[in-house]
């Protein structure tokens, strides 16, 4: 009794002990699924019954019209995001870091509010705001401007300006308070050296901030394309469920929602997701390719 | 302009005081605009579900049209007030047991990862970001029926058991930890005190502050989570509260009093919390922003 509860509590033993729920995490919750869905994606899965069928799914999604629909729409999205959710939060995380702005607390609070609603609620919100009757805030923005009204959640082009504008919405404050964390850890001196220099505002902006936010910058990136890639929430709670006309809001998760939880076709669905792995890893290993992560070595 | 000749350092001070208006305002409609549907549908929460269906969230403080009467509705203990209190109660409970559960465990298996050194412990740590990597919408189907096969449907345990070690707490409690000396540990060994002892008695009070954020996030992210408890969650008993709301989305709009005082009332407890902690949240948040 005694020497095996001196083995269990020597520091040779203690880490594993201390790492078992990962260990089992990883290959119950992780591992097991991630492989599954690879298996699953040749077979052609019914309620009952079960049948290999090798790439059929993957040719067919091929020729799939609503699944090409689906990337284009989630490709559309996330650059989308990436136009928006990138260079805006970081200028206003510079304008914010400045002494222009007074009661700055107040502001990055509630930026930050919209992240803290669930998805339910503030898609209902914006689902009423962006009703096609006159009365709902963005026709009747559209109509100060003299535009008219539209109908937002029933063409391509405004379904998806809905969409990131919910994605403004929410992320713009969190990746505002991401790069005012990255400015924060840049040293001052660096500026009061560029200072002595005689740099503008500009110049400092252009040869000290920029190069030095890179880590944040990269940071935001990935989550971005990340979320951007498998966004489904938004879409799924702005047209009150996983139908919107034509597909306009159709994303890759939601296709694969669509097919297996829906339809209960999961051999189909576990190849969407395939796909989508796949899309992400390459981005990913482009990215970490591009921004010099192998060159580096270890940090 | 005819300031300038008062001006005698070269920093403007008019020009410095046109930019803070400028600055600051900026912020101001900036923050209007995000606060906006927020405040829309507050001031709808006073109103007749009717009103919001014909009107949608059009601002109109007609006083004569507002009233209590959602909040009382919500409050009446009625049929449709006892289910939002058992959704409310069902999320609680979750929030609780799956922030208590992830602190636990991802603290230790942070500790195990940062204070020793052993055989397996960077294939490990590479483990731990490559499960970051990987969307959690692709396992989504595959460990739906996983949990359909362990006989976890519509179950709590089926919610909460497949989050509870969490790669971004792991990760957080890792960066933290990194920061604390080693001496401590060998400090606490001459005194006579275990491995584990070592972690829990004195190690983990010198992380309280990463147990704050961490805990706060997942909270956040418990209370909010839709797309699993979706899946698993099948009977109106068991819902948590954003499930429960969605399912007053019908297309006839009859619950539509409910909803957005619910809604509104469900929003509340997320941004007390935030409104208190606010800076161990900002500070949980983008730790990994910084230094990558």
């Amino acid at each position: 009794m005694k020497s095996k509860k001196n083995i269990l509590y020597s520091q040779k033993v203690a880490p594993y002990v201390f790492v078992i729920p990962f260990i089992l995490s990883f290959v119950f919750f992780w591992i097991y699924p991630l492989v599954s869905a690879v298996s699953m994606s040749f077979f052609d899965i019914g309620a009952i019954s079960k049948e290999f069928v090798g790439l059929a799914n993957y040719t067919k999604l091929l020729k799939d019209r609503v699944f090409l629909i689906a990337i284009k729409n989630s490709a559309t999205y996330m650059l989308g995001t990436l136009i928006l959710l990138i260079p805006f939060p970081m200028i206003f995380a510079v304008l914010l870091d400045s002494n222009l702005v007074k009661a700055k607390g107040v502001w990055k609070a509630i930026l930050y509010m919209p992240a803290l609603t669930s998805v339910v609620i503030s898609g209902t919100l914006f689902r009423l705001m962006f009703t096609e009757y006159p009365t709902g805030q963005m026709n009747q923005l559209t109509q100060m401007l003299g535009l008219g009204t539209f109908k937002w959640l029933k063409m391509g082009w405004s379904g998806m300006a809905a969409l990131l504008i919910v994605a403004c919405w929410r992320w713009m404050g969190v990746n505002m308070l991401y790069f005012l964390s990255g400015l924060k850890s840049i040293d001052t001196s660096l500026y009061e050296a560029a200072d002595i220099d005689g740099a503008t505002s500009i110049q400092k902006f252009r040869y000290v901030t920029l190069p030095l936010l890179k880590p944040t910058t990269i940071y935001v990136l990935t989550i971005s394309i990340y979320a951007g890639l498998s966004m489904f929430l938004e879409s799924y709670m702005l047209w009150a469920g996983n139908n919107s006309p034509n597909n306009i809001g159709l994303t890759i998760v939601g296709y694969l929602y669509k097919r297996g939880i829906e339809k209960n076709d999961m051999g189909y669905a576990c190849a969407v997701g395939v796909v989508l792995l796949v899309i992400a890893l390459i981005i990913n290993i482009a990215q970490l390719i591009m921004n010099g992560t192998f060159k580096d070595g270890e940090d | 302009m005819a300031d300038k000749n008062k001006v005698r350092s070269i920093n403007d001070k008019p020009m410095h005081k046109i930019g803070v208006v400028l600055g600051t305002g900026f912020f101001v409609l900036l923050c209007a605009i995000i606060i906006f549907p927020v405040f829309a549908g507050l001031l709808a929460s006073f109103r007749p579900g009717t009103e919001l269906i014909r009107r949608g969230l059009a601002i109109n403080l007609d006083l004569s049209t507002m009233s209590l009467s959602n909040y009382t509705y919500l409050f009446s203990g009625n049929a449709d007030s006892q289910k939002y209190f058992m959704w409310y109660k069902n999320s609680l409970i979750i929030t609780i047991v799956s922030v208590v559960l992830t602190l636990v465990i991802c603290y230790f298996v942070a500790y195990g990862l940062t204070m020793y050194n052993f055989r397996l412990k960077n294939i490990l740590f590479f483990l731990v970001i490559a499960t970051m990597m990987v969307p959690f919408e692709i396992l989504m189907l595959p460990l739906y029926k996983e949990i359909i096969a362990l006989g976890l449907i519509d179950s709590y345990t089926g919610v909460i058991i497949t989050g509870i070690c969490n790669a971004s707490t792991i990760f957080f409690f890792r960066q933290y930890l990194g920061g604390l000396p080693k001496d401590l540990l060998d400090a606490g060994r001459i005194d006579g005190a275990t491995e584990y002892g070592i972690a829990v008695k004195i190690i983990l009070l010198l992380t309280k502050p990463a147990f704050a954020s961490m805990g706060i996030l997942s909270a956040m992210g418990t209370w909010n989570a839709i797309l699993w408890p979706l899946l698993v969650l099948k009977g109106a008993e068991k819902f948590t509260l954003p499930i429960g709301l969605n399912t007053l989305l019908t297309p006839y709009g009859n619950n539509y009093d409910v909803l957005i005082a619910g809604s509104m009332f469900g929003i509340l407890p997320i941004f007390v919390i935030f409104l208190i902690f606010q800076k161990y949240i900002i500070d949980g948040m983008t730790a990994g922003a910084v230094k990558g």
